[in-house]
């Protein structure tokens, strides 16, 4: 969908330095029944205009790491116990939460998966959407408003001039998620952050809303970091992504390599549990069994019970990302026998 | 295709629901937002009729007036020949037992507070005939082994089963009371991809074992396309398309069912795309 | 199962540490209450069987003796005696035996009557919610002081009187609890759920929604019990309670107030255990809305 060259993008850097780059993040929550690892050595970069989509069922962990990177950790249960988060020359990891969160305020944004709880329903969301450019950016009323009538016509709510009076309740679900990502747009982010965001959303509006956001971002030149469950909604938006299973990255790579040779036998096995037109009427192949509990972990590669091609070495030892030999750079699995998953019909 | 000219097992015919609009102060009614109207369709033994809409389309109201849960305020429900419309509660016990129900959400559905074998024996307490009380753990246990949970967990909540064990309790539920018909409602939309897979492929089974007949209500298409036999495009409480599954899918005549179609996200764009010259979605293959 | 931690970092410990010390924190707050509650029972019950003083036999040679005072008749009066000359102790746990009796006897009444009616009016709505909710708010208007001093002046005085006029008053505290609870419940899916399966009033009412009303319920009738102690000892103090003769907390504090300034532990004392009582009911049922928090119950 981002047909701009990242280089022509208005703020990107010219150079090809990432503009985040997590490097061994490792996050844990403390339970009542004890400590869950929800992100073991998870590292990515994300460039400037680029968009890297973190995939996943639930409970894997993508959604921690919109949280790390946002210090959104609900404390005192989750803390980072490991690892960087490199933006800008700083490790957000290792900073104070309100100098991150002054960062995130500004060159950091995020939209959620739920708009309403989102915005706060005794505000107009007019008064909410300026509240940015006058706190930030030290506008008048006036001069805020304005901004906020730009946003809104250019998040395409129709009518922007009256609905700009009303309250989030009395917007549809596609149009507060418009609304959220005007705002999350206001001050001009590097990069986005997008939790699921259309997954609350009808299909069709789920259509608009991420047209919207890519074009956006063609516009902006920003970097966005997609976090889906859902692997068409992967393909339609992002150049990359990373899959995630039980807090760790098991395979990355271009969307396309990934989806047309998965490497992992987890990327296989959901590309192939999803009903399509050769599956009509017949049986589906689903991968048995459930997801595994982050308290309570199997040995060697979490995915194992699941796996068709698991091996004792599989039961053993935890499987590191590495490209699989003979195959081009920048694809890489965390599985010890991607060579025989990639062969594997 | 099952025969034309046998009876339908539920016939539903002009279906329209309201739901009352009333005054905060005395309960009186002001008006009504008509939920669905001039809803039609038949569900022969054996087969999957598939109810596809958006949010606020309307079909979970269908559900909840076929299986009772709603009053219809005009139309006609009848199950095995039998006008139930006007039914009392009493009356309608006994369909009940022919009419079962699997939920949404594998966390809400289920009773915190009772163990999987109290679970699926809760309709056998409703409906005293179906199974001696002695035989209920017994009974309960096969049931378990049916749907594929280990037997041995009859007695563990289900906030120790993961969601899609959790959405084989609920079917385990419904088929406690021997159903001929069930009505799915979203039953797979609250789990994972993977699991997902899973359940369908246990409702497949069911159905072809038990001759079971199916209302499959979903918001994504190609479930519906997987499972049903015919299909009805629900938008705004009305029907705007129906007919046989593989014909909708392929040649859309309504307009809102080919915007719904093309909105679907398609897991490998490129392989549509290549053929009509367009540079696919995502940056060039390496 | 295998323990497949691995080599636990300083951190890890501590998050475990404090978790494990949150959960023992909830246990020793419901034991601590639950033993002090049950010294004063098993006090209230067995003292006056063995102690060889009778609470309302009056000894005019020995009033307002100190604490540890020896008697004419050889005996100690441990916690001294009162203004006619009888046992404080003694009269201590029989009143201590009379606050419990008519605490437990009230919870019991407005418990099933006030969880009854928050069902029905919960469960069926309309009229009979709207009815139920009016009574309930006109009787929240009327003092229960009020209505102690009217039932008093028909009936006369007496435990019995006394436990229904407190029943009266707090049947609607659980009536309400109960209702919401109904309220919130009710759209649940697993209500519905049981609906679709045929199950009726009966069974909605009492299978399925009462159980999940008892959390929040037996919480607020741990609060409701201190409440209930309290609200005796001050209608026996205004002298519309129990009646003259049978040892109260209330009485016992009340009768004291006029010698307070020259025997001190007439009053003082039965205010200390009425005030121990109180705190472990306080307490016992802030740590029992605890432990039934899911999100401090472990998984």
């Amino acid at each position: 969908m981002t047909k701009t060259q990242p280089g022509t993008a208005p703020s990107a850097s010219p150079t090809d330095a990432p503009l985040l780059s997590v490097q061994d993040l490792t996050v844990e929550f403390s339970t009542a029944a004890g400590v869950a690892r929800a992100l073991r050595n998870v590292s990515f970069d994300v460039r400037a205009g680029e968009t890297l989509a973190v995939l996943g069922e639930s409970g894997c962990g993508k959604s921690t790491i919109a949280q790390s990177i946002m210090a959104l950790l609900p404390k005192p249960a989750g803390s980072i116990v490991g690892g960087k988060i490199l933006y800008g020359g700083r490790d957000l990891a290792a900073e104070r939460i309100p100098a991150v969160r002054e960062l995130c305020g500004t060159e950091i944004a995020m939209i959620f998966q739920d708009p309403l709880s989102s915005l706060n329903p005794v505000f107009r969301v007019g008064a909410q959407l300026a509240e940015p450019f006058r706190r930030r950016l030290g506008m008048g009323r006036r001069e805020a408003w304005a901004k906020s009538l730009e946003l809104l016509k250019r998040v395409g709510i129709p009518d922007a001039e009256t609905r700009i009076r009303d309250y989030p309740h009395q917007f549809s679900g596609g149009q507060r998620q418009r609304i959220m990502i005007a705002m999350a747009l206001a001050l001009k982010p590097k990069l986005l952050i997008a939790d699921e965001p259309t997954t609350a959303l009808d299909v069709t509006i789920q259509k608009q809303v991420l047209s919207l956001l890519a074009d956006l971002q063609a516009e902006t030149g920003m970097a966005m970091i997609l976090i889906s469950h859902d692997l068409g909604v992967v393909a339609d938006v992002a150049t990359r992504a990373a899959i995630m299973y039980a807090g760790r990255i098991v395979e990355t790579g271009a969307v396309r390599d990934m989806y047309d040779h998965p490497a992992h036998p987890y990327t296989k096995g959901l590309l192939e549990s999803i009903p399509s037109q050769t599956s009509i009427g017949g049986r589906l192949k689903p991968i048995v069994g459930s997801p595994p509990n982050l308290l309570d972990l199997p040995s060697g590669c979490a995915f194992n019970p699941r796996c068709p091609f698991a091996t004792d070495l599989c039961r053993e030892q935890v499987p590191a990302l590495r490209t699989p030999t003979t195959w081009p750079a920048g694809h890489e699995a965390a599985c010890h026998l991607s060579e025989e998953v990639l062969t594997h019909a | 295709m099952p025969e034309a000219k046998s009876a339908p097992l539920l016939r539903v015919a002009h279906l329209k629901v309201a739901y009352p609009i009333r005054s905060s102060l005395l309960q009186r009614q002001i008006s009504a937002n008509v939920a669905v109207s001039d809803v039609t369709f038949d569900i022969n033994p054996g087969e999957t009729v598939g109810l596809v809409g958006e949010s606020g389309s309307g079909k979970s109201t269908v559900a909840r007036a076929v299986i009772g849960l709603v009053k219809p305020d005009d139309g006609v429900i009848e199950f095995e020949g039998r006008n139930i419309t006007g039914y009392s509660r009493k009356q309608f016990k006994s369909v009940r037992r022919e009419m079962q129900m699997v939920f949404q959400d594998p966390y809400a559905s289920l009773n915190p507070r009772l163990t999987v074998r109290d679970l699926i024996a809760e309709g056998w307490r409703v409906h005293r005939d179906i199974v001696p009380r002695d035989r209920w753990t017994a009974e309960a246990k096969k049931l378990m082994d049916r749907v594929g949970l280990n037997p041995d967990y009859s007695d563990r909540y289900p906030h120790q089963f993961s969601g899609g064990q959790r959405q084989r309790i609920g079917i385990a539920r419904a088929l406690a009371l021997r159903p001929k018909v069930i009505i799915c409602d979203e039953p797979v939309s609250a789990l994972d991809v993977s699991v997902q897979a899973q359940v369908l492929n246990l409702l497949d089974d069911l159905q072809e074992e038990l001759g079971l007949a199916y209302l499959f209500i979903s918001h994504d298409l190609s479930v519906i396309e997987h499972l049903c036999d015919r299909v009805l495009v629900l938008h705004h409480g009305h029907v705007v398309e129906q007919g046989n599954a593989r014909e909708i899918f392929e040649r859309p005549r309504h307009e809102y069912t080919k915007a719904l179609l093309a909105a679907v996200p398609v897991v490998r764009p490129w392989l549509d795309q290549a053929d009509e010259g367009r540079h696919p979605t995502g940056e060039p293959a390496a | 199962m295998t323990a497949t931690a691995p080599a636990p970092a300083p951190a890890v410990n501590a998050t475990m540490r404090h978790a494990r010390r949150a959960r023992r924190g909830v246990t020793v707050r419901i034991v601590v209450p639950l033993v002090v509650i049950g010294l004063i029972v098993v006090g209230a019950i067995v003292v006056p069987l063995v102690y060889h003083y009778d609470p309302l036999h009056a000894d005019l040679l020995a009033r307002l003796k100190p604490p540890g005072t020896v008697t004419s008749d050889g005996g100690t009066a441990i916690l001294g005696t009162d203004q006619i000359g009888s046992d404080l102790f003694a009269q201590i746990m029989a009143g201590a035996r009379v606050s419990l009796l008519v605490g437990v006897a009230t919870l019991v009444i407005s418990g099933v009557v006030g969880l009854a009616l928050g069902l029905l009016a919960g469960h069926f709505g309309g009229w009979l919610d709207a009815a139920l909710m009016r009574i309930a708010d006109v009787q929240l208007a009327f003092p229960s002081i009020l209505l102690a001093i009217l039932v008093a002046s028909v009936l006369g005085q007496g435990v019995g009187n006394i436990i229904i006029v407190l029943s009266i008053s707090n049947w609607v505290v659980f009536a309400r609890v109960a209702r919401s609870q109904v309220l919130g419940l009710k759209n649940r899916e697993y209500v519905e759920a049981a609906r679709a399966l045929g199950a009726g009033n009966w069974h909605l009412m009492f299978r399925t929604l009462l159980p999940g009303c008892m959390a929040p319920v037996i919480v607020v009738a741990t609060t409701q019990f201190a409440q209930v102690i309290l609200t005796e000892a001050s209608l026996s103090f205004l002298g519309v309670g129990v009646p003259l003769g049978t040892p109260s907390l209330g009485s016992t504090i009340y009768n004291g107030t006029q010698y307070l300034s020259t025997a001190w532990w007439i009053s003082t004392l039965p205010g200390i255990v009425l005030v121990i009582l109180m705190l472990a009911f306080g307490i016992l049922g802030d740590a029992l809305r605890d432990k039934f928090d899911p999100r401090l119950r472990s998984a």
